[in-house]
């Protein structure tokens, strides 16, 4: 039997420090930890993400509860409630998510910070990663870059126009043809497939990313950019070409934010997928009013797995799903 | 034929390609945290043995490749094919040259081979690890040496050439690692 833990023994002990230089860093800032449940009456609606959800013995409705995919909306029903800057870390669940590095069970470094706009943001990542990484190993902190500048230093491809014989063309040199079928004119499934196959590679080593100015296409939960309907100001963070975060100037207005539950909702139903409700409470927060904030999430178990030079999530956690 | 999925992609499965048969050989799952699930993998081509990399989106189907590998009894070639015989049911298969490719050199009459079939007709032979073959030619060695130092080649009955220590004698059986073409020792008779 594999009862054994699957990471090395001073991997728990690495695990346990990491944990406590990050209460450290939020306490000297007076970010204040909370909780927020893992089991919930809501899930987020997006399409990319497969829930776990099972039913609560709660006659007489037994409603059905969802293990958390991100401890989003709860932390923003506290910030609309008025807790100010919090941080928390949570357990996070995304089902068929299983690989190199994908856990379906994850542990989330969450943070929020009012009144920071996404480049403050950007730099209390960069003074996190000094905080954590440095004393482990090195790590080169680079200025951080557009999506566009990235994507169009690697590929010579403008993200944002959307050429599609260019596009095609380009995936047929670097031999990844497949792409054609794959995305056919699908703008942002293109971006994923060249962002992840072409441009995360040719990262370099050692160093630290910040992403900024995602296509608008791609806010997520992202505000637009006020002068260029054509950004979201969105940034991710990577590592030796790893995705380690994604960070959002956070968007505020509900009406939006009821928008795009409501695409995200038909485009579910279109294609067939599990039917999710809206968070109507998150939303009732909105409408309370959420305040101007920045906020990030941070996979821990890749950060680990990143701090240890480990090749796979696996070797970072104790019970990854298959002896779990 | 049945159709997999891409959760179902793990090494060693079968599937077709381009109308090609293949077998993975990695799957790695690529997922940025907003957007569209891939999976990479790498997979070998059982007609040629080339490995390739190829993208599926993730939740697409892929059909299988009707492939199994059988233990089988080399018979006899007749100079265009090569004939096999699954030892249950008596079962004959004939492999052409592409087939047998590298193989071949190592095939004695009744050893027993693994022939991967597609669709019924073999597609590619591998004979046992360890053979054990005559040498039919070789220059007669230095008496005395027992040290195996050097070497010299020797021609063995299937016509394959290897490297043997310079005390093995024309005549003399000799078991061969077919992974590596290497001599392993001499066979006492």
């Amino acid at each position: 039997m594999d009862w054994r833990p699957r990471c090395a023994l001073d991997v728990m002990h690495e695990r346990a420090e990491m944990l406590i230089a990050v209460r450290q860093f939020f306490q000297q800032r007076a970010v204040l930890e909370v909780e927020t449940p893992l089991l919930c009456h809501a899930t987020g609606t997006d399409p990319q993400l497969d829930f776990f959800s099972t039913r609560f013995n709660d006659p007489p409705d037994n409603p059905r509860l969802f293990l958390q995919t991100s401890p989003e909306f709860a932390m923003k029903r506290l910030l609309a409630a008025g807790s100010g800057c919090i941080y928390q870390i949570c357990k996070a669940f995304r089902n068929s998510e299983s690989g190199r590095f994908h856990n379906p069970e994850f542990t989330i470094l969450e943070w929020y910070r009012l009144d920071f706009t996404l480049q403050d943001l950007m730099q209390e990542v960069a003074e996190l990663f000094e905080h954590l990484v440095l004393p482990r190993r090195a790590l080169q902190i680079l200025p951080p870059i557009s999506y566009q500048d990235i994507f169009q230093q690697t590929t010579g491809l403008d993200p944002l126009v959307f050429d599609l014989p260019m596009w095609q063309a380009f995936v047929r040199r670097e031999n990844l043809h497949e792409a054609i079928e794959i995305c056919v004119e699908d703008h942002g499934v293109w971006l994923d497939f060249i962002f992840s196959h072409v441009v995360q590679p040719k990262m370099k080593a050692g160093c630290l990313y910040r992403v900024y100015h995602y296509p608008a296409l791609q806010s997520a939960l992202a505000r637009i950019h006020p002068e260029n309907p054509r950004l979201a100001e969105r940034f991710e963070v990577f590592v030796d070409g790893v995705e380690l975060g994604n960070g959002f100037r956070e968007l505020t207005d509900a009406d939006e934010q009821a928008q795009r539950f409501d695409r995200e909702v038909a485009w579910r139903r279109q294609h067939g997928l599990p039917e999710v409700e809206k968070d109507r409470r998150f939303l009732a927060a909105l409408q309370a009013g959420l305040p101007e904030c920045s906020g990030i999430a941070i996979g821990l178990d890749r950060l680990l797995m990143i701090l240890l030079n480990k090749t796979s999530i696996d070797e970072a956690l104790t019970f990854p799903v298959t002896r779990a | 034929m049945a159709t997999y999925s891409t959760n179902e992609f793990k090494a060693g499965l079968k599937i077709m390609l381009d109308s090609d048969p293949y077998s993975i050989v990695e799957n790695e799952f690529v997922k940025p945290g907003k957007g569209q699930a891939f999976n990479r993998v790498k997979v070998r081509n059982l007609k040629n043995g080339r490995v390739i990399e190829r993208t599926f989106k993730s939740g697409e189907t892929v059909e299988g490749a009707d492939v199994v590998e059988i233990d089988m009894q080399y018979l006899y070639n007749d100079g265009e094919f090569w004939y096999f015989m699954v030892p249950d049911t008596f079962e004959q298969y004939q492999a052409d040259a592409n087939a047998v490719a590298e193989a071949k050199q190592w095939l004695k009459e009744q050893d027993m081979c693994v022939v991967t079939l597609w669709n019924d007709s073999p597609l590619s032979v591998s004979p046992p690890n360890f053979v054990e073959l005559a040498i039919t030619e070789t220059d007669p060695g230095l008496k005395g040496d027992t040290s195996g130092g050097g070497g010299k080649p020797a021609t063995l009955e299937t016509g394959a050439v290897v490297r043997v220590p310079l005390f093995v004698q024309t005549g003399e059986v000799i078991k061969v690692d077919t992974r590596s073409g290497e001599y392993v020792s001499r066979v006492k008779e």
